[in-house]
């Protein structure tokens, strides 16, 4: 895990290769992470993963989420973990809501084989497009779901369930 | 005891004859009618289908044929792997909408008669999932025998509530499930096949059961 001055120092690295391509950074609860322009996601991966000493070449995990309330409003959480050193980083790409049309990024299977299923679950979940994605499917849901069921403002649905409890204490 | 089976023996060496015989068969011999007697076959030779949904699984199908339990006890040991050879489907856990028309498509495989056990609160009634992904019951797209509550039930609760569905099957007249369940009419025919029509008693008990829905 690189410490904060650590982290400064990989954005100042990567400024000079890719300038602009970090937005921010982020260091909370011994976490790092670095903000990335969306479009320009793929260059900080695949700056992280092939430059010398750097050399985060595995993608433990890839996940979206919904800040609703925020804008922008979608992440996609890219968590690489550098296997000798055992340090891990996070690449964040926040995405705008564009209404009906769903929020794209690029897709990072050529860089990570791995991706091919949890951007497909991030698809499915979030409605999230990876663009170059070679089979962008739904994967967990049924193939012929409407929605995004785990955008905030997607209904939880089920039934409601009464309890005597509660209908006695709330009406 | 010993007096019977030597009764037993010169029976099956055909010593026995007039009134000794005629006591003997008196003694052994129980009358019923053909119905009685197959539903009684039928209750104590239940091949449960080897299927599993979610963690009652553990509970359902693994546990109970187990010699701690046994459900050998009640000629149910025989676990099928096929719902062609199968008698009762136990739904072990939570019906996610993708899977529900798997388990529908298993249920309707199966031969007549069969029976459906709802096992755990999740097949119920979803239980602790009230959300998008997961059916509001399994009886939302299949009728059920045996509801048997828990989180998972105890593996007694899962016999007992075999032993009940056995008094039901030995109670209950030789009809089929859409009998059952006043479902006539609901035969689902390929393209140009017969409209078929609920059978008289089937229409007598729709309205008997709406009378009392009624009272």
């Amino acid at each position: 895990m690189p410490d904060a001055p650590g982290l400064e120092l990989i954005r100042g690295e990567i400024e000079v290769d890719h300038p602009g391509a970090v937005l921010d950074t982020s260091f909370d609860r011994g976490q790092a992470a670095l903000i990335a322009d969306p479009r320009r996601a793929l260059d900080v991966l695949r700056w992280l993963k092939e430059q010398p000493g750097q050399r985060y070449d595995f993608l433990s995990s890839l996940h979206a989420a919904d800040y609703l309330p925020n804008e922008p409003r979608f992440g996609v959480h890219y968590e690489l973990i550098n296997r000798n050193r055992v340090e891990r980083i996070r690449v964040k790409a926040m995405l705008a809501d564009r209404g009906e049309e769903l929020p794209e990024i690029d897709s990072c299977v050529e860089l990570f084989p791995t991706a091919e299923a949890q951007e497909r679950e991030a698809f499915d979940f979030f409605g999230i497009e990876f663009r170059g994605h070679p089979n962008l499917t739904r994967i967990l849901m049924p193939d012929d779901y409407v929605g995004w069921p785990q955008r905030r403002d997607f209904p939880v649905g089920g039934e409601p369930v009464t309890f005597t409890y509660s209908e006695r204490r709330y009406g | 005891m010993r007096s019977k089976q030597l009764a037993a023996r010169d029976m099956l060496r055909g010593d026995l004859e007039g009134e000794d015989l005629e006591r003997y068969v008196e003694e052994r011999v129980v009358t019923t009618n053909f119905e009685k007697m197959l539903n009684l076959a039928r209750a104590n030779s239940i091949f449960p289908l080897t299927f599993g949904l979610a963690c009652c699984a553990i509970e359902a199908p693994i546990s109970i044929v187990t010699a701690r339990y046994d459900l050998a006890r009640f000629g149910a040991e025989a676990l099928r792997a096929s719902p062609r050879q199968a008698d009762l489907i136990i739904l072990s856990g939570r019906v996610s909408i993708k899977m529900a028309p798997v388990v529908r498509r298993l249920y309707d495989q199966m031969l007549e008669p069969k029976w459906v056990m709802a096992m755990g609160a999740c097949s119920s009634s979803a239980g602790m999932f009230a959300n998008y992904a997961v059916v509001q019951g399994a009886d939302k797209f299949m009728p059920v025998d045996i509801y048997v509550p828990g989180c998972p039930p105890r593996p007694e609760a899962v016999l007992y509530g075999f032993t009940k569905l056995q008094r039901k099957i030995m109670g209950s007249p030789d009809q089929g499930w859409r009998q059952r369940y006043n479902a006539a009419g609901t035969e689902e025919w390929a393209r140009g096949g017969p409209r078929s029509e609920p059978s008289p008693e089937a229409a007598l008990a729709y309205d008997e059961a709406r009378e009392l829905a009624r009272a």
